[in-house]
């Protein structure tokens, strides 16, 4: 409504600022650019979106102060999700982590505890996330690489020994086999003493994105929306305070995606997810205030955080509008953020430090709940513990010395934060439009639609970095002679046959005919229509392992078929 | 005759992060070059295979898990029983230099670590390539 | 040993080095086709096309899969376009038929257009010949889909398959005057989504109007992604063939495109020899500016190019 009541900037104050503009531009600006022209002839975000040279309110001419912008904890959420912010609560420092064997993570996880981390993040390796146990074929060499490899609940006890699960919040990046690795959790935890009313944390469990840019699928979408409403149905029951998705944004992003796609994709995912669930006959109400999200950081800290607002006040509105939620905890997005592992370099590693910081206030200046900063090495390897160590005192710095913490959204009413939420809540909104038209994410990601807009913008990006039209410093500019770095971390090459001989151990001494008859429970489970959470549960008690679970899942279901669009 | 290149662009071991594998491709192909596209998940016979029946120049091969000691040689190996040591291996990705001494003992002719541009593997690809243009 | 042994051994080094040979055009190809000809004609060649976008290398997957299951060996040749800008290419579909680039009975090979129009590459027919000796009993030939010009893979096929996907809609009617004609088998992939029984309908309507032989043309729905529907259209492709044999039809077509393919090997050949020779000393070039100029007008300037090789 212009003119009206909120709008921020009235009528007559616009046309006079246009005007001085105007005078600004033919006195002032003609005038420097005959004697020193800028930089560069067209300057553009880290996504290649044109930035003007100067915002002003002409830019947020029809900015209204409720609907737009609002108070934090209350629709649309632009500003926040929580009534007071870091002022109540830090975000939670969550290091992702893990590697080898469950032994391993485990002394490094308790390391982190002491170091003032306040969430567990759990990387599992290859072999886990496409449900493989270390002992098949094709796990061969990436046993224990990328993460911890669980087999069984015997790996889950031990990488949980001595972590009071009651205590922690702990996100499991698993996606194909969440349904296992919660199961597993659930397990642990009842061993622990800990009931499942208890446990706090997430699942990854978001197969869209998988399909998209991460490439651990392991079943077709059908059967894996259906896996994932099961878990939204079961946790709404016995697991309520358990966020059961990170619908991911960071893999689009990392696969080469601008904001926009990454913002505009991410939710068109979640709209997918929603759109299963109701059709699975749960109410919206009962399952969407659980529904959290994970979101890149890249270095141009205008873009991203503008980012962040433009993905909360748009979900707001989709949840709202399209689904008519009525809790206003369905219609808040939170997030966790990692910060831009593509944009590390392996040159001059040391300067992947400042990077992160500069990603980090992004991401605390747009409002996260959960942050991941990378390491300076993750080009070269995975992260020794001192990288480690120094990513967490980051974030540790922004949150207690720089002082941005203290007030709520402070970048609010800038004329460029506010211009470029806008552009980017319309360019994703069109990415939504027109994801609808061509009958939702997965039928999109069938058509290959979704990656190959990804895929163009990485190859553009590419391109600007070859043509040194981008500048990344180490890499295409400000070179130096380096040395090899040292002190990498290396993966024991014997992992997998420590693995592999305890997982035979284990299958000769639990009780076959148990793990069987509970596989067999499972089979006819999958092939029927009831909720196999519980199932699933059951099996993993009797240590089934989990390549055996997801084995019989794949014999039922079959296997997803990539799709490629170059 | 003047011919296209063929190059086999492939993923082996299982991680999932194919934008390094899909860019060369893109590239590759906006050299001139023939691209065959394998995916995700290819193992070292299904690699070479490929490479076979495709009759490939050049076999180049992205991996980010840490799993390139254990796939890149066996592919090598995999190439040499077959009698095809006419076809030049390069690999890429997330690879310790300290790695790859061992890499090129075992045939990989390049390995292409982050930072790389395409232009380079391209430049490299066409000084190399084995079999007579 | 030579590669003809090598090739006659099954040694699929041997196939494919001899496949690059026919698309570089090199004379050792063609010289060994010819000494080996008589060895063709045993395999069932079977043209997959359509639109893009409708599943056709994961339903030629699907289908060679059904066939390694009855025992037949298969090769497989899918054309991809080559970039006009750069002469580049990236073929992909050996991404939907990964699981079968290990099976002994199964040869796939994939193919740029390079610069060569009508869905196909022009090396594809000799690529075909090649498997034929190597001793496949089925050839698929999956063509590029990128819209109405893929007449081409009737020259090549026995039986051509046209896949279609549900939600076509009006797009039918606007299809029928172009490659409706010429599928033996038609099929409607995705028949999953919503509309597949509409779209499988008016198809069959199109078809039932247009023609006047005494084989009704069938429409199959399948889903090659969760392998529905395969079975039946496989058994529609060699119900065709059966039928082609039976009437004397198959002798018919394979004549029609024995003669095709010859003739346009014949004009490929006078087009070379023509344009070498019109192009000496730029006489193309300069007869084309007079006839811009008004000096000369089109029809004598073809007469004079091709007087360039007559009475020769």
């Amino acid at each position: 409504m212009i003119g009206g009541i909120f709008q921020v900037f009235d009528n007559d104050m616009l046309k006079q600022i246009k005007q001085e503009k105007e005078q600004w531009q033919q006195a002032k600006v003609n005038k420097a650019l005959s004697r020193f022209p800028e930089r560069m002839e067209n300057f553009t975000t880290g996504s290649g979106e044109n930035v003007n040279r100067l915002y002003t309110p002409e830019d947020v001419e029809s900015l209204q102060y409720n609907d737009d912008i609002g108070f934090p904890g209350q629709y649309p959420y632009t500003r926040g999700v929580q009534p007071t912010m870091y002022r109540g609560r830090l975000w939670t420092m969550r290091m992702y982590a893990g590697f080898a064997t469950a032994e391993e993570s485990n002394k490094r996880y308790k390391y982190l505890v002491e170091q003032g981390s306040t969430g567990l993040s759990v990387a599992m390796d290859l072999p886990t996330q496409i449900g493989y146990d270390s002992d098949h074929p094709l796990s061969e060499g990436e046993v224990g690489k990328v993460g911890v490899a669980i087999d069984s609940l015997e790996d889950m006890e031990v990488l949980f020994d001595g972590i009071p699960l009651d205590k922690v919040s702990t996100s499991m990046t698993i996606n194909a086999p969440a349904s296992v690795l919660l199961a597993m959790y659930i397990a642990v935890a009842e061993k622990q003493g800990v009931s499942s009313d208890k446990l706090r944390g997430t699942i990854q469990n978001d197969i869209l994105k998988e399909y998209i840019a991460r490439g651990t699928y392991i079943f077709p979408t059908e059967p894996s929306m259906r896996l994932i409403t099961n878990i939204f149905e079961y946790c709404s029951k016995y697991v309520p305070k358990w966020n059961t998705i990170s619908i991911s944004g960071y893999h689009i992003r990392e696969a080469g995606s601008t904001a926009a796609q990454e913002v505009g994709f991410t939710l068109a995912d979640g709209i997918a997810y929603v759109d299963a669930a109701i059709k699975a006959g749960l109410d919206v109400d009962t399952f969407a205030p659980r529904l959290s999200f994970f979101f890149n950081a890249h270095n141009d800290l205008l873009e991203e955080v503008s980012k962040y607002r433009a993905a909360r006040r748009l979900w707001a509105k989709i949840m709202k509008e399209r689904f008519g939620a009525k809790n206003p905890k369905s219609m808040a997005l939170k997030f966790h953020t990692q910060t831009g592992g593509s944009t590390l370099t392996a040159q001059q590693p040391d300067n992947n430090i400042i990077r992160v910081t500069i990603q980090t206030l992004a991401a605390v200046l747009g409002g996260t709940q959960s942050l991941h900063t990378n390491s300076r090495d993750e080009a070269l390897a995975l992260p020794t513990e001192d990288s480690v160590r120094i990513a967490l005192r980051t974030q540790q710095i922004v949150a207690h010395e720089s002082g941005v913490t203290n007030t709520i959204d402070p970048l609010a009413g800038s004329y460029v934060i506010e211009a470029k939420t806008n552009e980017i809540e319309k360019k994703a909104m069109e990415y939504i439009n027109k994801i609808d038209d061509l009958g939702g994410a997965p039928r999109a990601i069938d058509l290959g639609y979704i990656q190959k807009e990804i895929m163009d913008s990485a190859y553009d990006y590419q391109k600007e970095i070859e043509d040194n039209s981008r500048i990344v410093v180490g890499m295409n500019k400000f070179q130096i002679e380096e040395e090899s770095p040292k002190g990498l971390l290396k993966v024991d090459p014997q992992v997998g046959e420590r693995q592999k001989a305890k997982l035979a151990q284990l299958k000769a001494r639990r009780d076959n005919d148990k793990v069987k008859e509970r596989l067999e429970a499972l089979r006819m489970a999958c092939q029927g229509e009831e909720n196999v959470m519980p199932f699933i549960v059951e099996a993993v008690k009797v240590y089934a392992t989990l390549g055996e679970i997801c084995g019989i899942m794949r014999e039922v279901f079959g296997e997803y078929q990539q799709s490629v669009n170059l | 005759m003047d011919r296209p290149i063929r190059v086999l662009v492939s993923k082996p071991g299982l991680d999932g992060h194919d934008r390094g594998a899909k860019v060369i491709a893109r590239a590759l192909r906006d050299a001139g070059m023939e691209v065959i596209y394998t995916g995700l998940r290819q193992t070292p016979q299904q690699i070479v295979a490929a490479a076979i029946q495709e009759d490939v120049d050049v076999v180049a091969m992205s991996i980010l898990s840490g799993a390139h000691n254990h796939l890149f040689p066996k592919v090598m190996e995999l190439l040499n029983e077959q009698g095809a040591d006419d076809v030049l291996v390069i690999g890429g990705g997330v690879i310790p230099d300290e790695d790859i001494p061992g890499l090129k003992k075992a045939g990989i002719a390049e390995i292409f670590t982050p930072g790389t541009t395409t232009g380079t593997t391209i430049d490299f690809i066409r000084k190399n390539v084995k079999r007579v243009q | 040993m030579n590669i003809e042994n090598k090739l006659l051994l099954g040694d699929k080094r041997a196939c494919a080095r001899l496949i690059s040979l026919f698309e570089n055009e090199e004379q050792e190809a063609i010289d060994l086709v010819k000494k080996l000809y008589n060895k063709t004609g045993k395999a069932h060649i079977i043209g997959i096309t359509g639109p893009p976008g409708g599943g056709k290398s994961t339903l030629t997957d699907k289908l060679a899969k059904e066939l390694r299951k009855r025992g037949k060996k298969v090769g497989i040749i899918a054309v991809d376009p080559t970039s006009p800008f750069s002469g580049g290419a990236i073929l992909g579909d050996r991404v939907r038929m990964s699981d079968l680039a290990l099976d002994k009975g199964v040869f796939i090979r994939s193919m740029g257009t390079r610069g060569y129009l009508g869905g196909l590459s022009k090396a594809t027919q000799g690529a075909v010949k090649i498997l034929d000796i190597f001793g496949m009993d089925y050839i698929f030939v999956e063509t590029v889909g990128v819209g109405q010009s893929e007449v081409d893979i009737v020259k090549t096929a026995d039986t051509v398959v046209m896949v279609m996907v549900p939600g076509l809609g009006d797009d039918i009617q606007a299809i029928k005057a172009g490659v409706m004609e010429i599928g033996d088998v038609f099929a409607v992939n995705k028949s999953d989504l919503q509309g597949a029984d509409k779209t499988a309908r008016e198809i069959q309507t199109v078809l039932d109007l247009g023609h006047r032989q005494d084989r009704r043309i069938p429409v199959v729905k399948v889903t090659a992604r969760l392998n529905e529907g395969v079975n039946e259209l496989l058994n529609e492709i060699l119900s065709h063939m059966d039928y082609m044999e039976e009437c004397g039809e198959l002798s018919d077509r394979r004549g029609e495109n024995a003669r095709k393919e010859i003739i346009s090997m014949v004009e490929t050949e006078l087009m070379n020899i023509i344009m070498k020779k019109a192009q000496k000393n730029d006489f193309l070039n300069n007869i084309s500016n007079d006839v811009v100029l008004r000096k000369i007008d089109p029809y004598t300037a073809k007469d004079e190019i091709l007087s360039l090789i007559k009475n020769k």
